[in-house]
């Protein structure tokens, strides 16, 4: 994995494999502080206590077709490395939270990359759930939340073209104007 | 900057020239591998470049999803075709630039490409 957004892409289909019906993407850079957090967050059927302490294993996963699960491992080791911390908190029936912080100044942190693509991949191939992406710079934030662009959508299809293009546009545009805003006040 | 009111321009936009779907008898599938191993041999970007091609052509019979990890890892990004009566094609060590020369030659003029797919490595 190159990019911390790809890795957000993976763990995030572990939600939707839980059956989550909304999903939360927060990314959160706190640029006096020297941290970048991600968050994410589902409603899906979440794990035992057993459950989330193998789930860090490279050597466990729930699928049949090979014998390592990596997503989770990789993105652990991806915080880490760079100071940070990682943590899984998880309910049965309630949901999973996953929380990694970074240090971005660390030699080791990837760069964040394109989240605009994650999110849009996520929502391309899983019209059916909803997510919501909140960015967050310096305390400045704005979400992206595809239960608003249902509402007005009022039936257009949200992995219709048009729409991922302009949820595309939509995040680039409302990031650089977080950041814009931030750094007036 | 987008807003919401510019998706509801967006909305009544389509809204205005949303024809009738053909039915679904020439569906036509592309499932690109988005598992931890397609994603990190650049799934991501492959899934886009079929997005935005089939977009471009607005073609209307092509669905573009996502699959997990099928077991081939090591030929990642790998991508299947499934076209209605037709045996399923697979790509392999694909690119956003392979992706396009499938949209063109397979979905848009019935070709499969046979030089990206699996049979072809040996």
């Amino acid at each position: 994995m190159q990019e911390l957004s790809l890795n957000v892409l993976d763990v995030a289909q572990n939600s939707v494999s839980a059956g989550a019906s909304l999903i939360e993407i927060g990314v959160a850079e706190d640029t006096a502080a020297d941290r970048l957090t991600i968050v994410i967050k589902d409603n899906g059927c979440g794990m035992t206590q057993e459950q989330v302490q193998r789930v860090i294993d490279p050597f466990y996963t729930t699928r049949t077709t090979r014998k390592v699960g990596l997503g989770v491992p990789l993105f652990k080791m991806a915080a880490e490395m760079t100071g940070g911390s990682f943590n899984i908190e998880s309910t049965p029936n309630v949901g999973t939270t996953v929380t990694a912080v970074f240090v971005p100044s660390h030699l080791d942190c990837m760069p964040l990359g394109d989240i605009a693509a994650t999110v849009c991949s996520l929502i391309q191939c899983n019209p059916d759930r909803d997510f919501c992406y909140t960015y967050s710079w310096n305390g400045s934030s704005f979400s992206a939340d595809t239960r608003q662009f249902r509402q007005v959508l009022e039936g257009i299809p949200l992995n219709s073209p048009e729409v991922i293009s302009f949820i595309s546009e939509f995040i680039e545009e409302n990031t650089c104007g977080v950041k814009a805003s931030a750094a007036n006040t | 900057m987008k807003s919401l009111a510019e998706l509801q321009a967006l909305r009544d936009q389509m809204k205005a020239k949303v024809g009738i779907r053909e039915d679904d008898s020439d569906n036509i599938r592309v499932v690109v591998g988005m598992a931890t191993c397609g994603i990190a041999a650049g799934a991501r970007p492959v899934l886009a470049a079929f997005t935005e091609e089939v977009a471009k052509r607005n073609l209307q019979n092509v669905t573009v999803a996502q699959t997990g990890c099928i077991g081939i890892c090591q030929y990642e990004p790998v991508v299947e075709v499934f076209e209605p009566g037709k045996e399923k094609v697979t790509y392999v060590k694909m690119t956003p630039e392979k992706a396009v020369r499938i949209v063109s030659d397979h979905l848009v003029n019935g070709k499969p490409v046979a030089e990206f797919t699996k049979s072809a490595l040996k």
